[in-house]
């Protein structure tokens, strides 16, 4: 199954942004500058909406038959298939959600629908001043399964070995070579197909290769990125893993950390900034308050601020003036609600927006206040599993 | 002779009383009692599934949207977010959360641990006694409605392990025991599929293995973490012919088979419910967890109960009030004092799974009786090295 059969184009307005901000990050050059490496390798921004891959490299793209269109924007599960290995596939999320590096053989597809193994070897980029992830690079090393003699001569044979199941009447001992010239039929049924060692090794230099062009252009750009975190997150700052968990909801809605001074906002999703017309960076630190204006009535903010104290929900129906083009305001149904983490203590409060004409348009399939209701729902699962200290 | 057990009881419903109290209820409306003229498509959400969109958040919004509603309605016995959680340190990270009122007062009840299947009691505690405000939807796969109209609810769990824990209750006005058949997993299977999330599993226990009514009936809630039994690796002992691929577990705690695969959902739902059915039939307790979006099922066995009716169980075990039902054998632990909380370790965790696992002897004899009952050899691969490792932690 291609990836090009899924659903609609990605190329909004914010997908400008997003490749801005790839170059504003490592500056101007940097693509000119992967693009310069062999290798095969994808970088992929967890703190965009979807986790998508940002860069793929000419390699990458000659390896899968894709062009780089077809491959920016989407997320990388979209090369997996029906026969990939699912504990592979959990190995990868879960290093993904502990942002850390992982490194597993797993069976993948070209666009044109045949399979192929290759080792995924994956590491977490962090930024330097800030110490979150900025990106994960992963580097694909096309497994061959042929027998490999290690360059200097020492007497232990290193080799990449597959097995194919016993009762496709072929074995292959672990300590035979395997000739790859079996049909991609019998690719797609193997258990598992373990790298050489000189494959592995290539892998990690790859990853350091592609490491090493980051951190010269970060430092460029002013903005250091690292292999290794060198300080802790800070307070103000989500883990990459609730970043991507919190991705998945489309409604608008904030969250807001009530341990910080002045309450500020430290996520803001995509159609909060669609309904307010505010950047991400406008608003990211700031309190809710830029959203009232002169006619938003006092009593609403007052009795908002008291469920705050009291740690209750409450819906209140409030006057927002907008950053859109024509500045107007819109009523907005807020509902307010604290989100408690794994200490059990509350963490965020949640806001989720809804526009009041919305409300009344006749949904088949949702009644709005259920949908308001979801998105609470989904911010408590995501955050009930991130592990941050609250006050 | 009925064997005496220690069961530590739970409430799934607001409306479920003490099993040994006398029940008077089940007269109809204006009881506040579920009957069938109150379950109507207009009261109740339909929710069915879409075969050929991928409508991946739909389930996920209806079913988080109404269980928030109840949340804030106050219809739950504490709020399980309050419950303090953590992942064990160790290889499987298990996962344990300290709630001390999910459990109630420890009591002896007579109870049958001897027997798997067993008849409906219509005077014990059944889901046609909750109370319509625990219903949060209609649950329709992609199944003709039965003749009778018979409708497959969710409702929730007042007692929740987690954020979202709910029951999914095929044919309610049915009255079915607690047994597995054919059309019942494979709308369990069809929820996890469309929930579309890793993190939402499905469960089912057997009546020997601490499930709590035997109205039947699934579990499933979300978290946010891998189950230590997701990343327990297994070893392939055989295919069957409709490409349902079956595994040992390997050096996980608890023994038991893992099935995936298959050309198309019904299939696997088929291998793992004649696998049920033959244990069902056999008097052997099992548990199984729809995984991975209803791509992996664990089907898992254990002795616990019986050990425990017989005395074989050590008393620091019992102390723990730990009842190993399936979310407990796939690693989550559910703990009622603060001192085993605080003390929680993974030798802990797999000692007391360790207890309720089958001996590989007795493992071997009912892997023969599944394999048959599900038409394929199941003879092991004889290269028998175990699968190693091939996750690598690199360290640049």
């Amino acid at each position: 199954m291609s990836i090009t059969q899924s659903s609609a184009s990605l190329f909004t307005t914010t997908e400008e942004e997003k490749e801005g901000t790839f170059t504003t990050r490592y500056s101007l050059w940097i693509k000119e500058a992967l693009d310069e490496l062999p290798h095969s390798f994808t970088i992929t921004d967890p703190f965009i909406s979807g986790h998508p891959i940002v860069f793929a490299s000419p390699g990458f793209l000659k390896m899968t038959g894709y062009s780089r269109e077809e491959v920016i924007g989407r997320n990388g599960r979209a090369f997996q298939g029906p026969k990939t290995n699912r504990r592979s596939i959990m190995e990868i999320r879960e290093a993904i959600r502990e942002e850390r590096p992982v490194q597993v053989s797993i069976l993948n597809y070209r666009k044109s629908g045949s399979p192929f193994w290759m080792l995924f070897h994956m590491i977490p980029v962090f930024g330097n001043d800030d110490g979150r992830v900025i990106h994960f690079v992963a580097v694909q090393v096309p497994i061959s399964g042929q027998k490999m003699r290690n360059g200097s001569g020492c007497s232990e044979m290193v080799f990449g070995s597959c097995r194919r199941e016993v009762c496709l009447g072929s074995f292959v001992h672990q300590e035979r070579a395997l000739p790859v010239e079996c049909d991609e039929q019998e690719l797609e049924n193997w258990e598992h197909c373990e790298a050489s060692e000189s494959e592995k090794l290539k892998s990690a230099e790859a990853v350091g290769s592609v490491l090493s062009v980051l951190t010269r252009y970060s430092e460029f750009a002013g903005r250091l990125v690292c292999g290794k975190r060198n300080c802790l997150r800070g307070a103000d700052c989500l883990s990459s893993s609730l970043v991507i968990s919190l991705g998945r909801i489309k409604q608008s809605f904030v969250l807001t950390n009530p341990c910080l001074p002045d309450m500020p906002i430290v996520y803001a999703s995509d159609a909060f900034l669609t309904l307010t017309g505010y950047k991400r960076h406008e608003v990211l630190g700031q309190n809710c308050r830029f959203l009232s204006g002169v006619d938003t009535d006092s009593s609403v903010l007052y009795e908002m601020k008291e469920c705050i104290l009291k740690g209750q929900p409450c819906t209140v129906q409030i006057l927002n003036y907008s950053n859109r083009k024509d500045k107007s305001t819109f009523w907005n149904l807020l509902h307010i609600s604290p989100v408690r983490n794994a200490s059990g203590k509350t963490a965020y409060f949640v806001g989720v927006q809804m526009e009041a004409s919305c409300k009344d348009i006749e949904s088949k399939e949702l009644r709005p206040e259920t949908r308001q209701l979801s998105v609470v729902g989904a911010v408590r699962v995501a955050v009930r599993s991130s592990f941050m200290v609250t006050c | 002779m009925l064997l005496k057990i220690k069961r530590v009881l739970t409430l799934v419903s607001n409306h479920q009383k003490d099993e040994t109290a006398e029940e008077e209820e089940g007269e109809g409306c204006g009881r506040n009692i579920l009957s069938k003229c109150c379950i109507n498509g207009e009261r109740l959400p339909l929710y069915t599934c879409k075969p050929a969109e991928e409508n991946v958040t739909f389930l996920e919004s209806v079913l988080l949207g109404e269980w928030e509603d109840r949340f804030q309605r106050g219809l739950f016995r504490y709020d399980v977010t309050a419950c303090e959680t953590k992942v064990i340190p160790g290889k499987y990270g298990f996962i344990a959360q300290l709630n001390e009122a999910r459990h109630l007062k420890k009591r002896p009840t007579e109870f049958r641990v001897d027997q798997v299947l067993q008849p409906f009691d219509a005077n014990k505690f059944n889901f046609t006694k909750v109370s319509p405000e625990e219903l949060l939807f209609q649950f329709e796969a992609n199944m003709p409605l039965d003749a009778d109209n018979s409708p497959r609810v969710v409702a929730i769990n007042v007692s929740p392990i987690e954020y979202g824990h709910v029951l999914l209750i095929p044919q309610v006005f049915d009255c079915l025991p607690q047994r597995i058949d054919h059309k019942s997993l494979l709308l369990a299977l069809h929820m996890a599929v469309e929930a579309a999330n890793p993190y939402f599993r499905v469960g089912y226990n057997s009546l020997s293995t601490f499930a709590t009514i035997n109205h039947l009936h699934f579990q499933a809630y979300y978290l946010a973490m891998p189950f230590p039994i997701e990343k327990a690796h297994s070893l392939k002992i055989s295919t069957t012919n409709d490409g349902v691929r079956i595994s040992k577990l390997m050096s996980y705690t608890v023994r038991g088979l893992l099935f995936e695969g298959g050309n198309s959902i019904k299939d696997l739902s088929v291998a793992v419910s004649n696998a049920s059915v033959c244990l069902q039939n056999n008097n052997i307790p099992f548990n199984f967890l729809i995984s991975d979006s209803g791509k992996r099922i664990f089907l898992l066995l254990q002795c616990y109960a019986e050990k425990q009716a017989l005395g074989e169980v050590s008393s620091e075990l019992l102390d723990t009030q730990v009842n190993p039902a399936v979310w407990e054998m796939s690693g989550h632990m559910v703990l009622k004092r603060k001192e085993d909380y605080e003390g929680a370790s993974e030798e802990k965790a797999w000692s007391l799974l360790a207890e309720v696992s089958l001996s590989e002897e007795r493992f071997k004899e009912v892997n023969t009786m599944i394999f048959e009952a599900i038409g394929c050899s199941g003879e092991e691969e004889e290269e028998l090295e175990e699968e190693s490792s091939i996750r690598v932690n690199c360290c640049t």
